[in-house]
């Protein structure tokens, strides 16, 4: 299985930037987000970032936060996060989802129950926000007998000798690059370096290259994929839901 | 440099923090391999702080006891009132080499919000401090002395609005602004470098302790009593006595309303490994991995973590770590003020009760050395609204 390489070979043969969106589970209640995935692979995503609510959101601005508290208020937990990725897989064989999340749920169940249960609900990856590559190698251990990858995240101040072994080992899987430095959440303005910076990024790196943080609305997609393989749109969908509309990328 | 404590430890942080926590961690190697920096540290700990603190023999009460000797380290003594001051000046001097223009830092019982807004009006530095709304208001007096330095106070509603929560704030401040900004921990928790940095800064506490222990009783203590929140003061206290085997390390979680009752803040004893703030470590959490609320009388005591070197000490059975519940530490605040006619901090008090269980069943030749890490100004209104509600 491959899906997050066919996911963007697929959306480059169409001459477009992938699109990948970012759902927290659970918010406004786990229906409701499977729900929003659906949507959202309706209207052509083609990875989906399955968001584990947790209680210490520390990387997240306001909109994804609110939506973490109000998701473990209705009880959500990584194994019910699991559980609904397990019922999207079925109804969805060819999208590529991503499981992401702090760190500590993930080890908290078990590095090994985790893995296992990651594999059975057909993950395709693991993207852990505060597990840099100094610490990942303990999961990156128990995901590869699986065939579960995980994906890296890239900041604007990661040196680019970095970048390499960021991807080393990595199959299957995409740069996660962060536009800013901050915490996740909409902003009327990309920085004005981005483009260099992702032209830069994509000349070294082996894997597609993906750019996510304040991209909140279709024009900020076009421009970023014109220097990217693909696109992370989050705050914008969950601030859909939290305003009671269907999610839905303007 | 030493990231991990055995399995505790680490660098647990969003990518946009390992570019400056490399840069921390070089600037902190070169720091200490400079003489000058040291130099300028001991001189700033001596004539503003007004160190060294003296060891107070609590003649009254170890009489009252009947046993052991107690010894207290006056860290609440120094100026600002608490050992957090030993640190604040230390990451503050380090801030200035680096060429960083702001400092932020977190604090529960304001004590470590005080000393870095303390140093920052010392260096000329704007400071910017995260409380959880809770202990805005519990610590009322400390939010008042953090204005009057020129500090701002952000009031932290999120989460359980205590210290954990402000440190998520803290975390999301450095992240945005990381290129001139220096997070200055509060405590031996958070990411490699700043569990080893602030131990280094606070081991002057254990140095001098043992020092005077063997100037003044020609002997070292038996042993060598702290309050664990984050574990500072007790990192502090410990490194002196560290290579000594004969010198029984003990560590006094917050055992708030009892282990039982899930009413605390005993992260070593009543909690399971994890990962927060930077590091693996014991923590207070549920089952799926979420973080518990805390609870304890004492706000400086009230984190779900603690220190990754504690936890290690546990483990290799170096250091033991006991649970000190609101009930016995009020007792102990008491008698340490009607003894002795000192007031000490709420969380200092923890460590004193553990002392006062102990000295009955020692010989009277036995030494106990508690770390009293601050003074109880600031819990005088808490001390009262506790008695209030405990009389109704």
């Amino acid at each position: 299985m491959q899906r997050i390489t066919d996911a963007f070979a697929k959306a480059k043969a169409e001459n477009r930037g992938a699109f990948v969106a970012y759902f927290t589970m659970g918010f406004p209640s786990l229906e409701e987000s499977e729900r929003a995935v659906d949507d959202m692979i309706a209207q052509g995503a083609d990875i989906i970032e399955l968001g584990v609510p947790f209680s210490d959101p520390f990387a997240d601005g306001g909109v994804i936060r609110s939506a973490a508290y109000e998701a473990l208020k209705n009880g959500t937990t990584l194994n019910d996060v699991l559980a609904a990725a397990k019922r999207l897989r079925t109804k969805h064989p060819e999208t590529a989802f991503v499981l992401f999340s702090y760190y500590n749920p993930l080890f908290s169940m078990g590095l090994k129950a985790f893995a296992e249960a990651a594999a059975a609900s057909g993950i395709d990856a693991v993207l852990s926000v505060d597990l840099p590559l100094e610490e990942r190698g303990e999961l990156l251990d128990v995901l590869r007998p699986h065939g579960v990858s995980y994906i890296p995240l890239v900041a604007p101040n990661t040196p680019v000798e970095r970048i390499k072994d960021c991807e080393a080992g990595l199959e299957n899987s995409f740069l996660y690059v962060i536009t800013v430095k901050g915490t996740t959440g909409t902003r009327t303005e990309l920085p004005a370096d981005l483009a260099s910076r992702l032209d830069a990024l994509r000349s070294v790196a082996r894997l597609p290259v993906a750019a996510g943080f304040g991209i909140s609305t279709r024009a900020h997609a076009e421009e970023v994929s014109r220097h990217a393989d693909g696109f992370v749109v989050g705050t914008a969908l969950v601030k859909c839901l939290a305003e009671g509309r269907p999610p839905c990328l303007v | 440099m030493k990231t991990h404590y055995g399995i505790y430890g680490g660098q647990y942080v969003a990518e946009t923090l390992m570019a400056p926590l490399k840069e921390l961690e070089a600037a902190y190697e070169a720091a200490k391999a400079d003489p000058a920096f040291a130099r300028e540290f001991e001189d700033i700990l001596r004539d503003y702080v007004g160190r060294e603190s003296p060891i107070t023999h609590a003649k009254r009460l170890s009489g009252h006891l009947g046993g052991a000797q107690i010894l207290l380290k006056r860290e609440d003594l120094n100026h600002t009132g608490a050992h957090k001051v030993n640190n604040t000046i230390g990451q503050a001097l380090l801030a200035k080499r680096m060429g960083k223009k702001r400092l932020i830092a977190e604090t529960g019982a304001g004590m470590h919000g005080v000393a870095t807004a303390t140093v920052a009006a010392l260096f000329g530095m704007p400071c910017e401090v995260y409380m959880g709304a809770i202990d805005v208001e519990r610590q009322a007096p400390n939010v008042e002395r953090m204005k009057m330095l020129g500090a701002r106070v952000h009031s932290v509603t999120e989460g359980s609005a205590t210290l954990k929560d402000a440190m998520n704030e803290a975390l999301r401040d450095w992240v945005a602004n990381c290129d001139d900004t220096f997070y200055v921990i509060g405590t031996v928790a958070g990411p490699a470098p700043y569990p080893e940095m602030v131990r280094d800064f606070q081991s002057v506490i254990g140095k001098e302790a043992r020092r005077q222990c063997l100037e003044k009783y020609g002997r070292l203590p038996d042993e060598a009593i702290a309050c664990v929140g984050g574990g500072s003061n007790a990192m502090g206290l410990f490194a002196g006595f560290i290579d000594d085997p004969g010198v029984k390390l003990v560590g006094v979680e917050a055992g708030g309303k009892g282990l039982a009752s899930g009413e605390h803040a005993a992260s070593i004893n009543g909690g399971r490994l994890g990962v927060l703030h930077g590091s693996k470590t014991m923590l207070l959490q549920t089952p799926d991995g979420n973080i518990l609320d805390t609870y304890s009388v004492s706000a400086g005591l009230d984190y779900p973590g603690v220190g990754p070197e504690h936890c290690y000490l546990h483990d290799t059975g170096r250091a033991e770590y006991s649970v000190i519940t609101d009930d016995e530490a009020l007792a102990a605040f008491d008698a340490l003020c009607r003894f002795e006619g000192i007031i000490p901090a709420l969380e200092s008090s923890h460590a004193l009760a553990e002392a006062i269980k102990r000295a009955p069943k020692l010989g009277k030749d036995k030494l106990l050395l508690v770390n009293l890490s601050g003074r109880g100004d600031k819990d005088l209104e808490n001390v009262r609204r506790y008695r209030d509600a405990k009389n109704n």
